[in-house]
Order: structure tokens, then sequence, then C-alpha cells
């Protein structure tokens, strides 16, 4: 689906914990994300902190977004 | 020839998918599947032993299960490891491949696996270990397991598996040919410039790539759109979107909402442990935090829909499908650039 949405021509970045595997679909610029079912969350935490890990990390596909990048890249 | 098998937690007899996060554990002799495959194998091997791990816990502690999984299993000696068969369970068919690897690597012994050709362990891992083709889903299990154990007999006969009954592992294997390289190159290209059919030596792969975007240039005035494989819909699931192979994709208006909750929202998915998405949405689409950045001007607008299918056991093909016109709608609405979240 990412390799579709850029073939389309717009830039696009795939959120997901299990990255071996957007590597191999074809996704340009990938940030991991924490757990299978809860790829933007952490219900471990309390409700404030787990919202400010999701912000982080949407901060982090945004700077993705806004970087330039050659190939396939994984932003950590 | 003493062989241990790997299990996921569902096959294991663990449980099903709340046990996802099961750790590794070992237990004597053949368990779920590995009595039809020790009754496959009649007297030619023994299953000394069954490896079983959860494959949410497998595929999020990667190398720590790797080095458990590997400490558990080289604890038996064994002379060849069977892991699954996965069918087209992602998670299990990764963590399948990702045993072949380390087993391959570390103890230098084969690997006997069985996968669904579009199972994501078969492009990533195939050279790792001999994988059988199987069905789609378990109820497979009656011609994988014998399929199985003819490449295991083979292997412990001595013998190379023979070609077909295995998916192509991209090894190059070395061959006798009468004539030389030169004489069969320009014998080739000879008949491509008559028009003849040729049988080419070497197949390129066909790395399907598509060059990375521009980046987006300023954020505060851009419009960006979220995407999901996670099945996140509206309360209710309105379209039906199956909880596996999914035959569609949703579009959904989310100009007037600001949060998902789970009084509104929930997810479709199957496959994976559904509690936390249900309870809160945001966690596989970020709607809150969008909507605090597009209040904030780091965003210029989040797009008033979002474009939600399941991943679970969906074709290649109609994953393709769905994001081309998933694609062509975020155009019309020019649409500057896209989040996509997977579970």
């Amino acid at each position: 689906m990412v390799k579709e949405i850029e073939r389309a021509g717009i830039p696009v970045v795939h959120v997901c914990t299990v990255v071996p595997i957007s590597l191999t679909v074809g996704a340009n610029r990938i940030v991991p994300a924490v757990a299978i079912p809860h790829p933007l969350g952490n219900p471990a935490l309390p409700p404030d902190e787990e919202r400010a890990l999701r912000r982080r990390l949407v901060m982090k596909a945004l700077r993705a977004l806004t970087t330039p990048v050659d190939g396939q890249t994984v932003f950590e | 020839m003493r062989i241990v098998h790997y299990l996921n937690q569902f096959f294991g007899g663990i449980g099903g998918e709340e046990h996802a996060g099961h750790r590794p554990e070992v237990r004597p002799g053949p368990v779920g599947p590995g009595m039809a495959l020790k009754a496959a194998l009649g007297g030619t091997a023994e299953i000394v032993a069954t490896v079983i791990c959860g494959d949410s816990w497998f595929n999020e502690n990667l190398e720590e299960a790797k080095a458990t999984v590997l400490g558990l299993i080289r604890q038996h000696e064994p002379d060849l490891v069977v892991a699954g068969p996965a069918f087209n369970a992602g998670r299990y068919g990764m963590a399948c491949g990702a045993v072949a690897q380390v087993v391959t690597e570390q103890l230098g012994i084969p690997v006997v696996t069985g996968m669904y050709p579009e199972n994501p362990g078969v492009e990533v891992y195939r050279r790792y270990a001999w994988v059988v083709e199987t069905g789609n889903s378990a109820a497979a299990m009656r011609t994988a397991i014998p399929a199985m154990a003819a490449i295991v007999k083979r292997l412990a006969a001595g013998l190379e598996p023979e070609p077909g009954t295995y998916l192509e592992r991209g090894l190059r294997v070395n061959t006798f040919a009468a004539e030389r390289g030169s004489a069969r190159a320009v014998e080739m290209l000879v008949r491509k410039l008559k028009g003849e059919p040729f049988t080419t030596e070497y197949p390129m792969p066909s790395f399907d790539r598509v060059p990375p975007n521009p980046p987006v240039k300023d954020l505060s005035k851009a419009k960006i759109a979220l995407v999901t494989s996670g099945g996140i819909v509206p309360k209710g699931n309105p379209d039906h979107i199956e909880s596996s192979s999914a035959s569609k994709y949703g579009k959904y208006y989310l100009g007037d909402v600001d949060d998902l909750t789970a009084e509104t929202h929930q997810t479709a998915h199957g496959g994976y442990d559904p509690t936390y998405a249900n309870a809160d949405a945001d966690r596989v689409l970020p709607v809150d935090v969008m909507r605090e950045l597009e209040r904030e001007g780091v965003i210029g607008k989040l797009h008033d829909y979002w474009y939600a299918t399941v991943g679970n056991g969906t074709s290649v093909a109609n994953a393709r499908a769905y994001a081309r016109a998933i694609a062509e709608d975020l155009k019309k609405y020019e649409v500057d650039a896209v989040i996509l979240t997977s579970t």
C-alpha cells in the first residue's frame, strides 16, 4: 500500500513495528513503532505519558516526510 | 536424525492471540503439528523437542528472540530444525524465517518450513530454509506436513531436495555444462535476435521499487492524510470489512472527530489482540495527536477522511488495488503527504 501511494506521487511514511517487512515491501520512509497491537501507544504507560509517546512518534513521522531521502531510510 | 520443531503459541497449544506475547519455552518431544510430522516421518527422524514462542513477542523482540530460541534449540543438539508451517500468518512466517536464519548461521544445520508464497517470511528469509509452498490457512496442514516430511527425508538420506518441491531460495548452485559460457551466451543472443524462445541461465530478480518522492517543503501548509492497514473503523464496522483477507477498504469522515474512543471507534483487524486498539484506536490511527498538531499550526491540515483496510492475510494484489484507489482519492483532495500505519 505504501508503495502504491508513493507511486502516485505522494510522499508517504510507514509507521510500523516489523521493520523488515516494510523494507521488503519497499517503503522508502520508515518509522519503527512500539508494538504490533499498539504501534502508536503503550497501554502500560499512564495516559498522559502514552500520549506524549504518540506525539513523539508522529513528530518523527512528520520529520521523515520533510527529509529528502535517496532510498529506503529507517528513521530510528 | 534429531529434529527440534519451532511453533508459535497457537500451534504450540498455549493459546490464541491473547498469548501472542508468550516468551520462548521448550517442551520435550513433538507438540501439535509435530504429532502429524512424526507420523509422516516414520522412523527416519525423531522430534526430540519443541520450542514455542508467541508471535508478537518474537517480532517485537527480534534479537533477543533469535538468541533465546537458538539457545533452546542448541540444548537439544539437533541435526535439523523444522519451523511451522506458518501458512499465510505474517508474524509467524517472519518468526520461522528468523529462526531459520539464526540456526543456519550459528549451527550450520538445515531448516525446513512451510509457507504461503505471499507470506513476508518467504521474501525475507527464503535463502535460509527449505520452504515448502502451502495453502494460505491451516486448512492446508494435511498437504503441508507430508511435503515438509518428504524434504526432511531427503535431507536425512543425504540428498538435496528435488527442485520444484520447495520455493526457490535465490541461491546459486554450481553445475557442469557441455558448452562453455561464451558459446552458450552467443547461442542465446542469436536466438534472441531471431525472435526465437530461449531460457536465461540467470533470471534477473524483479525488484519492484518506487523511488522516494521529494519531501514536504512546509509542514505548516501541508494537508496530511492518515491511512492504515490496522483496520481502524467507526464503531460497529459499518462497511463490514473482514477481519482477515479483506475484500475492501473503507473511507471515513474525520472532519468532526478530535479523538478516537472505545465508544466511537474500533479495529476490524483479526490476527492481533484487538484489546488495545478497541480501548483507544488512537494507538493505531493517531487522530488525537494529529488534531493537536493541526491546532498548533505544526501541520496545515489533517485531511477530512481516513482510509482503512485490514492487512491480515490480504493478498498483495488486493492491497495494491485498494492503495491505488486511495491514492487517486488523495490526489483529488490535494493531499500533500500520508502517514500510513500498520499493525
